[in-house]
């Protein structure tokens, strides 16, 4: 019984971490078409900014402080790059993923410059150090956070989207650009903020990472592939798919590597996944729209 | 008609700027010869290869090792430098990709003509650069320890074989009382071999594998990983785990909330400074098993330590890898003084028996297997981050990379 409500809470915790990377994604694939090769390295970025502010105002609080300024760090990252490239790019999902994977390189050799080869350490603030023993199973504190924060995080962009106008706009262009051009939206500037919102959530993933492992040039690129697994199967642009999908993976993950290894299970989840787009290629929610596209 | 003078005016200022930046790269790359030498004659320096992951994964300890390497060829040069040429090192990333090692390693020896290369860390990449030295009868000298069952006669094994390293922390264990081990470890060629060679020693006395799991190189999600080690209850945990998925496995083990002292995890891949990178927080009260520590007590480690903090910086710690890389550039400079020359087969030939005081005590290379004589210690590592012996050879041991002297490692190779 231990064993399998600490394989649920591993489940849990991959599947959050997954939430907050494939979100921005699923927004950027779903509403542009863009393949954001790069998503990766605004998770480093947010991942970095909480080591740099540790140097700064020393531990303990900058964790806090370290999540609001990686997400405006990380989403004007993403912000610059919407401006300078990817807004030449529309209607092209190849080039974006070519392009995005370039500056993906470029991005992760100017954090070796920056920060140097080896990888850096974030020290967790004291009270995130321990852990909750319950019927027998024991939960990292520092896990239970990072699951606390993807559900505000979550619970956030929800409001976002259902309740405030800039959301409903998002949610215009995601399901019919042309109409919505038509109707008087300034689509590209929705982009940006989609992009900009999108990143940001990245780097808040960044800083969470920080409390599970070490920072380095590569930390994002670990995670890209996975991130893109969920917005396939939780369908482009859902919110709820995204949700489902990550924490679902992430169970299965944990599950199918209980029971044998950490490289099998890999290889059991892609399976998985193959097989689940052979009945729905189109993935587990689907936007209903009365369009002829 | 005012368009077309503006317009080539546009053109001549962006050909003036790329100019100028051409020129900027090319002074830069004029500045930094190979790496800091004064030398500038071909033929006044004798050159050598230092081919480390300077990114990627294992940079995290491949970097260090690269700047003992660079002290002792500094010392050197200082002296002298050998046949009375300054030695002049040419770097070289192997971005913790096996293939990138022989690639460059290739470089280094058809392109620079290097008199020997010292590099790499993880198994895989020496097993990469094996084919290559040995096609080109060209010299690597490897600085970490290894999990032997090998023997290039184009490579000089400057760090510590099994039976000089795991075995002795296999014995350890056994002194304790631990009977149950769970091995955990990267999944590529050591962590593997290693294990196979553990498992032989645990059925021959009487010890009993309670797990065995292997993680990809460079991932970071171990909660699964560390449950299955949990559930197992074991009495020690061997641990074979390379880069930064310590950093990972160590933090979410001291969740776990077990004292070091019940179950400690034994680590050869773990070392100083590895120690200070993942947090001493994290592994005070575990076990290592290495043939050098900052803090072992000669003389020359003390002049060791000093030049390094003096080079780096005080806060810079040496390790056993660094050490034997350290070991590596003397013993190499001390064979071709007595051949004479920097040719390949004299330097070897010239090799076997040479002794050299290192900071770990007296290392002797045994001409045959092209391994050194080395001291096996235990160590215990601190809150500070350093590590004290708490077991130790009496002196140093022979090295036996196929482990024929014992009885259970029959059939392994």
């Amino acid at each position: 019984m231990d064993a399998f409500l600490g394989q649920v809470f591993t489940g849990l915790s991959v599947g959050s971490v997954l939430i907050l990377i494939a979100l921005g994604l699923t927004f950027t694939f779903g509403q542009m078409g863009v393949i954001n090769m790069a998503h990766g390295e605004f998770i480093m970025a947010g991942a970095y900014t909480a080591y740099m502010l540790q140097d700064l105002m020393g531990g303990g609080v900058s964790l806090l402080v370290a999540l609001p300024v990686a997400f405006f760090i990380a989403g004007a990252m993403g912000l610059l790059l919407e401006l300078v490239l990817i807004r030449r790019l529309y209607g092209r999902p190849l080039d974006t993923l070519l392009v995005t994977w370039g500056v993906s390189l470029m991005l992760q050799q100017l954090a070796r410059d920056i920060f140097g080869a080896p990888n850096v350490q974030v020290r967790a603030p004291g009270w995130l150090g321990g852990s909750l023993h319950v019927a027998g199973a024991s939960f990292s504190i520092s896990r239970i956070f990072i699951m606390g924060l993807v559900v505000v995080c979550v619970v956030g962009i929800w409001l976002f989207l259902t309740k405030l106008p800039q959301g409903a706009r998002m949610r215009a262009v995601m399901q019919n650009r042309q109409l919505a051009s038509c109707s008087g939206l300034k689509t590209h500037s929705i982009d940006r903020l989609t992009f900009f919102i999108g990143s940001g959530l990245a780097g808040i993933a960044g800083v969470a990472l920080t409390l599970l492992g070490s920072t380095g040039p590569t930390l994002g690129t670990n995670y890209i592939v996975d991130a893109f697994l969920v917005v396939v199967v939780g369908g482009l642009g859902q919110l709820k798919g995204a949700v489902i999908a990550a924490i679902g993976l992430g169970l299965l993950n944990s599950f199918v590597e209980y029971g044998t290894s950490a490289s099998l299970a890999k290889v059991v989840v892609f399976v998985a996944i193959v097989g689940f787009l052979q009945v729905r290629p189109q993935g587990l929610f689907v936007l209903k729209s009365r369009g002829l596209a | 008609m005012t368009e077309a003078p503006k317009r080539k005016r546009l053109w001549l200022s962006t050909v003036m700027v790329v100019m100028l930046l051409g020129a900027a790269c090319g002074q830069e790359a004029g500045d930094t010869p190979g790496g800091g030498t004064t030398a500038t004659d071909e033929g006044d320096t004798i050159k050598v290869g230092l081919l480390h992951s300077l990114s990627g994964t294992m940079a995290i300890s491949e970097v260090t090792v690269r700047d003992a390497e660079l002290l002792a060829i500094e010392q050197i040069n200082a002296k002298g430098g050998v046949l009375g040429k300054q030695i002049e090192p040419i770097e070289e990333d192997g971005a913790s990709d096996w293939p990138t090692f022989a690639e460059k390693a290739q470089k280094l020896i058809s392109v620079d003509n290097v008199a020997a290369v010292f590099g790499g860390w993880t198994s895989a990449s020496r097993k990469a650069m094996l084919p290559v030295f040995e096609k080109n009868k060209a010299l690597l000298w490897y600085p970490v320890q290894y999990e032997g069952l090998e023997q290039s006669p184009y490579i000089f094994y400057t760090g510590a074989t099994t039976n000089q390293q795991i075995v002795p922390g296999l014995d350890y264990l056994k002194s304790q009382g631990k009977k149950k081990i769970f091995l955990v470890g990267s999944d590529y060629v050591f962590p593997r071999t290693a294990n196979k060679e553990i498992k032989a020693y645990a059925e021959a006395n009487d010890m009993q594998i309670v797990g065995e799991e292997y993680i990809p190189l460079g991932n970071q999600e171990v909660a699964t990983l560390v449950n299955k080690v949990v559930a197992a209850q074991p009495d020690a945990i061997f641990n074979t785990l390379n880069g930064d998925t310590n950093t990972a496995f160590f933090k979410e083990y001291k969740t776990k909330g077990i004292a070091p002292e019940t179950v400690p995890i034994v680590s050869v891949s773990v070392a100083e400074e590895e120690v200070r990178a993942i947090g001493p927080e994290f592994l005070a009260g575990h076990l290592v098993a290495w043939n050098y520590y900052q803090t072992t007590d000669t003389p020359e480690n003390t002049a060791f330590v000093a030049a390094f903090k003096d080079k780096y910086g005080d806060d810079k710690v040496t390790s056993d890898p660094m050490e034997a890389g350290y070991v590596a550039v003397n013993l190499w400079a001390a064979a071709v003084e007595k051949a004479g020359t920097t040719e390949v087969e004299a330097v070897k030939e010239a090799a076997a028996g040479i002794e050299f005081d290192a900071p770990e005590g007296k290392v002797t290379i045994d001409g045959p297997t092209q391994h050194i004589y080395k001291t096996a210690r235990i160590g215990l590592i601190g809150a500070d981050g350093l590590i004290t012996q708490i077991s130790g050879s009496e002196g140093p041991i022979a090295p036996d990379p196929y482990l024929k002297s014992y009885d259970w490692a029959e059939g392994l190779s």
